[in-house]
């Protein structure tokens, strides 16, 4: 059994509970942190664990810990971006309604460690039920003394609070939830500056995801030398998987990370394969914004090695052969679903969610949406699928914020993976709305490169 | 003074001071080299960095960290370094970038240049003209609105809007209310009022000038005459509420309508009260001072009088001058 | 535009403005517009929808200007710029849902409740739309019903009936 360090008493009974959470060693994190280390101490092991950014950037959590700018007498905030909407993820959902403790207790060690007097937690607005759970959970920690002034007799004083959003994805891009929790639009503001230097209010900001904040806890009871021992090479610890599509058994699990991807598509431990005894044709293995790959290559690199779940294994020969571990949304496809439709889907996804503000990403997410609703309704043309592409190149890196990209980016790799199927799609478009295409070559296994031997 | 930094552009080194735009850094060296720029506005603080138009390439960072930066950047938005080295007009990857963003602005643009009073002033079509297709690519049904009037002397044309923000923060900065703003969400925004008030307070007219395109109009000149039928004049009166530094648009005799002056890049010198641009349409409240200063690269020149500089070549060469002397007759009085 | 028809004046009840208080207390000094996406959903909690009117009160009520609601009310997917049906049923229709049947399930609760989506049923009770991802793939199709957000997990055309026919009981 691998190790789990977030789960690991998920199916206790009341772990939702400040009471059952504390028997189960919840709070030691605080106690520990705010009683024998300093706040520097805290980020050093921090930075030391390797623990990289859970919320898709994967950037690492002790660096932009250490960026944080602390002039005197300004304040500075941690906001917890808990705005989980990519699609395919759900770990945020899973842990904050099962074991919020273990998000609060991440909260307290965090602002600890970056001198923030005052924290939020930024809800997507949908997350009602989690919200009341959250909210709940704070007046226990407050009650209890792990909130508000004077935490444990150490000094210390923090006040957290729950803040629902209004429906946006695009809240989930860093700059737009700030905005949005000033009351504002949700538009990403224009960077430099970063958050870091000023964030929420103008003040020094560090925003983390759920997942992340939640993985302090135990890097500060265990030691960041000790997380930095799971995993593989620079994708240090666990990582929550959202496991979704056509499994046996969708939902979510913490992996170590440098796990083989096909075991934790067929392994019983994890999904148990795939559902109705069918053949998995694609996966989407981080959120619906990276990019698309066709089985075989989800399973193995391009040279045959096998592909792990890892940031670095999963990104293996770039866009080209390879995708990303973003935010750990794994969807699988079975060889019953149709690509086509799937990218119109997901293209509409950010055509709904584009933020409206620059002009690459507002014009050009709903002419993919079109040109992509037009070819799976049976009337697209064949120069359509090119159209796409060089609409795809005109939106990506030329935009405010990420969401060009995660727009631009399923759309390509669809088109680089899948041309067969939108040719299909043209060349035989009564064909296409009947039935699909199926799983033609995709699930081929790559054969082992050899090596050559060098004399 | 703080000191200057060094910034290339396109092989042009300036040297500006620390916290400049790499736009303004171009904007100091002038000519081709400066990128457009169609929601940026230096007199509105915040402005900029949302239609992307003026993105360039920085291949070289600074002297410091000469590592490129990984993406275009907004020029209007991104300061310059020391040692800084942007590409604009010399790299094809900002050439092409640019035309797929002026693409992006017209596919749901309607193109109705012949019955819009901007046509001939418009940053769109200069933009579109310059790095436009000649043919749209986009197949499906552009995106409508009705057509509204916000008070008594602006109409509204969303259909035309490119959703630069401008006349938001002209609002904000310039006038003491701000009634509209942009409503709805990616391609649905629009600049609405959202519930039926008129815009009124004595700068609102401003909105009009800063609008890029023909989105927000005076309707005091509604289809009066094409901009390029009429000539500028720059003119002052002594008003209580502004400057009262204008730029009339005559027809024959009569003042066809009333703007704020405009610098070389479209941008009003200073903004302008309701009733200077409203209100004033007789030369009797004017001081007339001289013809308005237009490029020659615009539509509007065509029947200019200015008084026409000879080059120095014909200066010098009678038989030049006989040869031109049409052209040199029409050195002009208006 | 909004056409301005007659709007009945608006008043928020005691244990609203307690809660607004409250929510408002939870910024810095002079940053209380932060108030107004959580102070939104609450007047919509209690009102059902963002009339213009209600808007206005909140601009009141926070001391910012009108347009500054508008904006914000119309950027997010959650606030009802129109009277709608009491449940609203707000079904996923994102990728990982449709792989695992969202899609048929909408077409079979339009059947059901006989109105297309967006539209409200002849007795006031229902309306329904596909919604953007609601984080919840693994457990698809789902949908969630407002004020609440209650959320219904692993849904097929069954038990939506037998919750569409519970709503209608109670």
């Amino acid at each position: 059994m691998a190790r789990k360090l977030l789960l690991e008493h998920i199916n206790v009974p009341g772990i939702n509970t400040l009471d059952v959470y504390r028997q189960k060693g919840g709070y030691r994190a605080v106690e520990k942190a705010l009683k024998t280390l300093t706040p520097d101490e805290v980020v050093e092991e921090v930075k030391k664990s390797g623990l990289r950014g859970r919320g898709g950037a994967g950037f690492p959590t002790g660096m932009k810990w250490s960026f944080l700018a602390k002039p005197e007498g300004v304040a500075r905030y941690l906001v917890c971006n808990a705005d989980e909407s990519e699609p395919g993820t759900f770990k945020d959902r899973y842990l904050m309604t099962h074991i919020p403790h273990a998000l609060i207790e991440g909260m307290i060690v965090s602002s600890y460690a970056l001198g923030a007097k005052t924290s939020y937690i930024y809800v997507r607005g949908e997350m009602m039920p989690q919200i009341r759970i959250l909210e709940r959970a704070i007046a226990e920690a407050k009650a209890a003394g792990f909130l508000g002034k004077n935490i444990l007799g150490s000094g210390y004083d923090l006040e957290l609070y729950v803040q629902p959003g209004g429906g946006a994805y695009i809240c989930g891009e860093e700059t737009a939830l700030l905005e949005s929790l000033e009351g504002k639009r949700g538009n990403p503001r224009i960077k430099p500056p970063f958050p870091a230097i000023a964030g929420l209010y103008g003040c020094p900001t560090v925003v983390n995801n759920v997942e992340s904040i939640a993985a302090v806890v135990p890097i500060i009871n265990d030691g960041g030398d000790e997380y930095m021992k799971i995993g593989i090479g620079r994708s240090t610890g666990t990582k929550l998987i959202s496991a979704s599509g056509n499994l046996v058994r969708p939902g979510v699990y913490e992996i170590e990370l440098g796990l083989p991807v096909e075991e934790f598509i067929y392994s019983d431990e994890y999904c148990g394969g795939i559902a109705n005894g069918k053949r998995l044709k694609a996966t989407v293995a981080g959120g619906s914004s990276v990019p698309v790959l066709p089985a075989n290559l989800t399973l193995k690199l391009a040279n045959g090695e096998p592909r792990l779940m890892s940031y670095e294994s999963l990104s293996e020969g770039g866009f080209a052969t390879g995708t990303m571990l973003g935010s750990g949304g794994f969807i699988a496809f079975d060889e019953d679903q149709c690509i086509v439709r799937n990218t119109w889907n997901f293209s509409r996804f950010y055509h709904h969610e584009s933020c409206g503000q620059c002009s690459p990403c507002r014009e050009g997410t709903g002419w993919m949406e079109k040109v992509l609703h037009r070819l799976e309704h049976g009337h697209g043309k064949m120069s359509d699928i090119d159209l796409l592409v060089d609409v795809s190149k005109k939106i990506e890196g030329n935009t405010i914020c990420p969401l060009g990209d995660a727009a631009a980016w399923p759309v390509a790799s669809a088109i680089r993976h899948f041309r067969d199927e939108f040719e299909w799609h043209v060349k035989e478009p009564i064909k296409s709305l009947q039935g699909n295409y199926g799983i033609a070559n995709y699930a081929v296994p790559i054969a082992k490169a050899e090596v050559k031997q060098e004399n | 003074m703080s000191e200057k930094v060094k910034v290339t552009i396109d092989g042009i080194t300036v040297e500006v001071e620390p916290g400049t735009t790499i736009l303004n850094a171009a904007r100091q060296i002038g000519g081709d080299i400066v990128p457009p720029a169609m929601c940026y506005y230096s007199k509105l603080e915040g402005s900029g960095g949302k239609c992307r138009t003026c993105i360039v390439k920085v291949s070289k960072g600074s002297e410091k960290d000469p590592r490129p930066m990984p993406k275009l950047v907004a020029s209007c938005r991104t300061t310059v370094m020391d040692g800084m080295e942007v590409q604009n007009i010399t790299s094809p990857e900002v050439i092409e970038a640019r035309s797929g963003v002026v693409e992006m602005l017209l596919i749901n643009h309607p193109l109705d240049c012949p019955v819009c009073d901007q046509a001939g002033e418009c940053d769109l079509q200069n933009l579109g003209y310059e790095h436009g297709l000649q043919k749209t690519r986009y197949e499906f049904e552009r995106r409508t609105f009705e057509r509204i009037d916000i008070g008594d002397k602006i109409q509204l044309h969303m259909n035309r809007c490119i959703l630069c923000y401008r006349c938001v923060f002209t609002a904000d900065q310039i006038t003491n209310k701000r009634v509209h703003g942009i409503l709805n969400r990616g391609d649905h925004s629009e600049i609405s009022t959202y519930i039926q008030t008129a815009v009124d307070n004595d700068f609102s007219g401003n909105v009009i000038d800063v609008c890029p395109v023909g989105a927000l109009t005076d309707k005091t000149f509604r289809f009066k005459n094409r901009v390029w039928f009429t000539k500028p004049v720059d003119a002052h009166r002594d008003c209580p509420t502004c400057s009262g530094k204008v730029t009339l648009w005559y027809k024959g005799e009569d003042v066809l309508r009333v703007t704020a002056r405009k610098d070389i890049y479209g941008e009003v010198e200073e903004f302008i009260c309701n009733t200077c641009r409203f209100d004033k349409k007789k030369t009797a409240d004017w001081t007339i001072e001289h013809p308005t200063h237009i490029s020659d690269t615009s539509v509007i020149s065509a029947n200019h009088y200015e008084t026409l500089i000879p080059l120095p070549v014909i200066q010098e060469d009678l038989r030049l001058q006989e040869a031109n002397k049409v052209e040199l007759e029409k050195t002009a009085k208006f | 535009m909004l056409k301005v028809e007659e709007q009945q004046p608006v008043e928020f009840s005691s244990a609203l403005i307690a809660k607004c208080d409250e929510i408002s207390s939870r910024y810095p000094q002079g940053k209380q517009k932060s108030a107004l996406l959580p102070i939104l959903h609450e007047v919509q909690a209690e009102l059902g929808w963002l009339s213009s009117n209600a808007m206005d009160k909140v601009a009141a009520y926070l001391k910012i200007e009108p347009i500054e609601v508008y904006e914000v009310a119309s950027f997010y997917s959650m606030y009802f710029l129109q009277p709608k049906g009491k449940y609203v049923l707000e079904v996923c229709r994102t990728g990982p849902c449709c792989l695992v049947g969202a899609e048929k399930l909408m077409e079979h609760m339009e059947q059901t409740l006989g109105v297309k989506e967006g539209e409200v049923t002849a007795d006031g009770l229902f309306s329904w739309r596909g919604v953007e991802c609601l984080a919840a793939c693994g457990y698809g199709p789902v949908l969630q019903i407002g004020p609440e957000y209650t959320f219904y997990e692993n849904l097929d055309n069954q038990k939506v009936d037998t919750l569409i026919e519970e709503l209608r009981k109670k």
